[in-house]
């Protein structure tokens, strides 16, 4: 049951705002984006037609706390496909992006921005990694990335990775 | 032909296999892939949590590229699609490319339009073409039967790759296998994606997606008959051709898992980056083309071949 009393009927500009999230309110519901899903098929969690109508209709507490906005797994099919040009992909993207913002994000993404925070990478180099490279006769690669480091300190993931 | 050599963060770490094939492939095509120490992570690991901080990281990569006058040339579709986006988004909309230009500035780099980004196999495909590379092989790989998996970032989202390939029906990387004299084998999820992205979030789900098309590709039983009135016989695909390190991951380091979680076999089926499957045509060592660090040994492909 939807709760007419709950809804933010701003949610869809504030979307709309985002970037990529510009054309949400093109969506006609027409679900090419739902059947060619690869993650929907799988699982009934993630059906991004609903997501974009939750959206539309305000929902905003729902969409942004709930675990499903994390199971995009970013193919871009549907954003290609849309008839509309609603580019899904890029609004799935915004919701995360708004709910990192509201302090909800997946320990998966808390986890990769920490280690480019750390490293400007995402993954720790470790001495035997260029050895190994040095073996195979490849060129070192760096350790840390510090003006990558930098852009993360400065941005406001600093907040979610602390 | 001179190209800057984005790394990315995965194939320098875990896919050295994919970039040693890639340069020994390159020298064999004389195209110089110039080394850049500063070019850093793409980007695209903090896309869903703040896309103005990925685009920023991209743009201090593309503006690395523009200071030295170069094209970059990746090797993982992941990088190819957000740095490839981050050009797009910043050429076409000069508010955010002041305000990411503003930010740059504090490591004294700026983003300037006029980059280009392709793929690694896509500037085969373009640059060298099929010509010139047949002229290169010396080892003709008709006696294998592969399968091929181009990821999802490699043409999606259409709009910023400029019409190149179509993303429903690819057909360049097809092309540039058949051109090693493999036998291209289709099957019905082609266009799937690995679930890669999700493997964090919902490792089971997204091992779903992976094991789907292990299972499509593991089906196909080909009818083989040496000679027309030999007794047919029944072979499986040897491999599985990929160009990025996230779907080795899920097709190559899951395997295991995959199989012990649905109960499956796949019978060692390897995955090979395309670069090692067009450098045995190169005739190059199996050793220069990283062969060793595929997690599931392609011994059998070598034995087929007589390099074993």
């Amino acid at each position: 049951m939807i709760d007419s009393r709950k809804l933010d009927p701003n949610f869809k500009y504030e979307v709309a705002k985002e970037i990529g999230g510009e054309n949400i309110k093109h969506c006609f519901s027409c679900g090419t984006c739902t059947v060619g899903c690869p993650v929907r098929v799988l699982d009934e969690k993630y059906n991004p037609r609903k997501i974009i109508r939750m959206v539309l209709l305000g929902m905003r507490e729902r969409v942004l706390k709930s675990d499903f906005i994390w199971l995009c797994s970013q193919c871009y099919t549907c954003y290609d496909r849309c008839p509309q040009d609603v580019k899904l992909t890029d609004i799935m993207t915004a919701l995360k992006n708004i709910a990192v913002r509201e302090g909800y994000i997946h320990p998966a993404f808390r986890e990769q921005a920490k280690l480019l925070g750390e490293n400007g990478r995402l993954y720790e180099v470790e001495d035997f990694d260029n050895k190994k490279r040095n073996k195979l006769g490849l060129p070192p690669v760096k350790k840390k990335f510090n003006d990558v480091m930098k852009i993360i300190e400065n941005s406001s993931l600093k907040k979610v990775i602390k | 032909m001179r190209y800057a050599l984005f790394l990315g963060c995965t194939v320098p770490i875990r896919s050295q296999n994919y970039e040693i094939s890639a340069r020994n492939v390159a020298k064999k095509l004389d195209m110089d892939l110039v080394d850049i120490d500063e070019f850093s992570c793409c980007g695209f690991p903090v896309k869903s949590t703040n896309t103005e901080t990925s685009l920023t990281i991209a743009a201090r990569n593309l503006a690395i590229a523009s200071e030295k006058k170069l094209e970059i040339c990746t090797l993982c579709n992941a990088c190819t699609g957000v740095l490839t986006e981050a050009n797009k988004h910043l050429s076409g909309n000069d508010e955010l490319r002041d305000k990411i230009n503003e930010e740059l500035k504090k490591y004294d780099k700026e983003f300037k339009k006029g980059v280009k980004i392709r793929h690694f196999h896509r500037i085969l495909y373009e640059d060298i073409g099929s010509e010139k590379i047949k002229q290169k092989i010396s080892k003709d790989l008709k006696i294998l039967r592969v399968a091929v998996h181009y990821g999802c970032h490699y043409l999606k989202p259409k709009d910023i790759y400029d019409g190149f390939d179509d993303p429903e029906d690819p057909k360049t990387l097809d092309e540039l296998i058949k051109v090693t004299g493999s036998n291209l084998i289709d099957y019905k999820n082609k266009l799937d994606c690995c679930g890669g992205a999700i493997l964090g979030v919902e490792e089971d789900l997204a091992l779903e997606m992976a094991k789907n098309k292990l299972d499509n590709i593991n089906s196909i039983k080909l009818e083989m008959a040496k000679h027309k009135l030999d007794n047919i016989y029944i072979e499986k695909v040897d491999a599985l051709i990929t160009q990025c390190p996230f779907c080795t991951i899920m097709y190559e380091d899951n395997r295991r898992k995959i199989e012990s979680k649905f109960n499956v076999e796949y019978h060692d089926l390897p995955v090979l980056y395309y670069p090692q499957l067009l450098g045995l045509a190169f005739g190059l060592d199996h050793k220069q083309l990283g062969f060793r660090l595929n997690k599931i040994k392609a011994t059998k492909i070598l034995e087929k071949l007589g390099l074993e």
